[in-house]
């Protein structure tokens, strides 16, 4: 992956495929530290399951029989001296407080950390592909906050879908003008 | 700057829409979105369809929607255009420029452009 927002992109389908009516996208940054973090209520995975997830030959996909979405992201991490981990609970073993947290911290200062790229884009595609899913974005730096909830706009909006066009146009412009005022 | 009074026009502009509801869309774009496609480039494809069928005016009879792995990773971005009563169309190694050009030529000219599509790779 070129940028780090495509696999944040990656990621957070994962939490759509888990069928989450809820998904935080929550980047954190200090001075050396990029911490990302996708929180879903999602069905979870078994502890069987999860202890393999970072292995690529383990996958839900059923056209090929490797995943190679989280092992990028946890080799993108820890190339940079950072961290990657990820908890989940499932919905048998927890039926009221289910989902799955996972979350990557990078080295900004390695050479091998890589560019955050177009988060907007990674934003909106994530919103036009999944209008159902309230979406509750947030990245806070030293010095800036840009945050997004899908439902603050779902109130505004009543009927007219999140993946109308119009709509998609305007979350893109909302988002680009708060990162332009950083 | 944007604000959610912009939010609210857009409401009742699309209300008075009524006949444009979704579902009604006789053609589907479909773009291939699982790990093999974002690392080759499908999130700005689908950018280009999305905004482009809107400035070509087409949102109304379109709907650009995105899916998980295809199954032939290696000709990705995979893009499916199924038509109401046509076969269905297999635009593979796809760009934004590309994905413009089919809109334009395709989507509102009718005509598929061949040297796109996987049968001819």
């Amino acid at each position: 992956m070129k940028e780090l927002s495509l696999n944040i992109l990656d990621i957070a389908k994962n939490s759509v495929k888990a069928g989450a009516d809820t998904v935080y996208v929550t980047l954190t940054e200090t001075d050396d530290t990029f911490t990302m973090q996708i929180s879903d209520n999602g069905c979870g995975m078994k502890p069987d399951f999860l202890r393999t997830v970072t292995d690529p030959f383990s996958t839900t996909r059923t056209t090929r029989k490797v995943g190679m979405g989280i092992p990028f992201l946890k080799l993108a991490a820890e190339q940079t001296g950072g961290s990657f981990s990820i908890e989940s609970k499932h919905e048998s073993d927890y039926p009221g407080d289910h989902g799955t947290v996972t979350t990557a911290v990078f080295n900004k200062n390695s050479i091998d950390f890589t560019p955050l790229g177009d988060i907007v884009s990674s934003v909106t595609t994530l919103i036009q592909g999944s209008p159902d899913i309230r979406w509750i974005f947030s990245h806070t730096s030293p010095d800036n906050e840009v945050s997004l909830d899908t439902q603050e706009l779902k109130e505004v909006l009543g009927d007219v879908p999140l993946d109308n066009l119009e709509v998609i146009l305007w979350i893109k412009g909302y988002l680009e003008e708060a990162y332009e005022n950083c | 700057m944007k604000s959610l009074a912009e939010l609210a026009a857009i409401k009742e502009k699309m209300q008075n829409k009524v006949v444009l509801r979704e579902g009604s869309s006789e053609t589907r774009v479909v773009v291939g979105m699982a790990t093999c496609g974002i690392a080759a480039g499908a999130r700005p494809v689908l950018n280009a369809f999305v905004e482009e069928v809107g400035a070509q005016g087409l949102a109304g009879n379109i709907m650009v929607t995105q899916t998980g792995c295809i199954g032939i990773c290696q000709y990705e971005p995979v893009v499916e255009v199924y038509e109401a009563g046509k076969e269905k169309i297999t635009y593979v190694k796809m760009t934004p420029e590309k994905a413009k050009e089919v809109v334009e030529k395709h989507l509102k000219g009718g005509k598929v452009i061949d040297e796109y599509t996987i049968s001819n790779v």
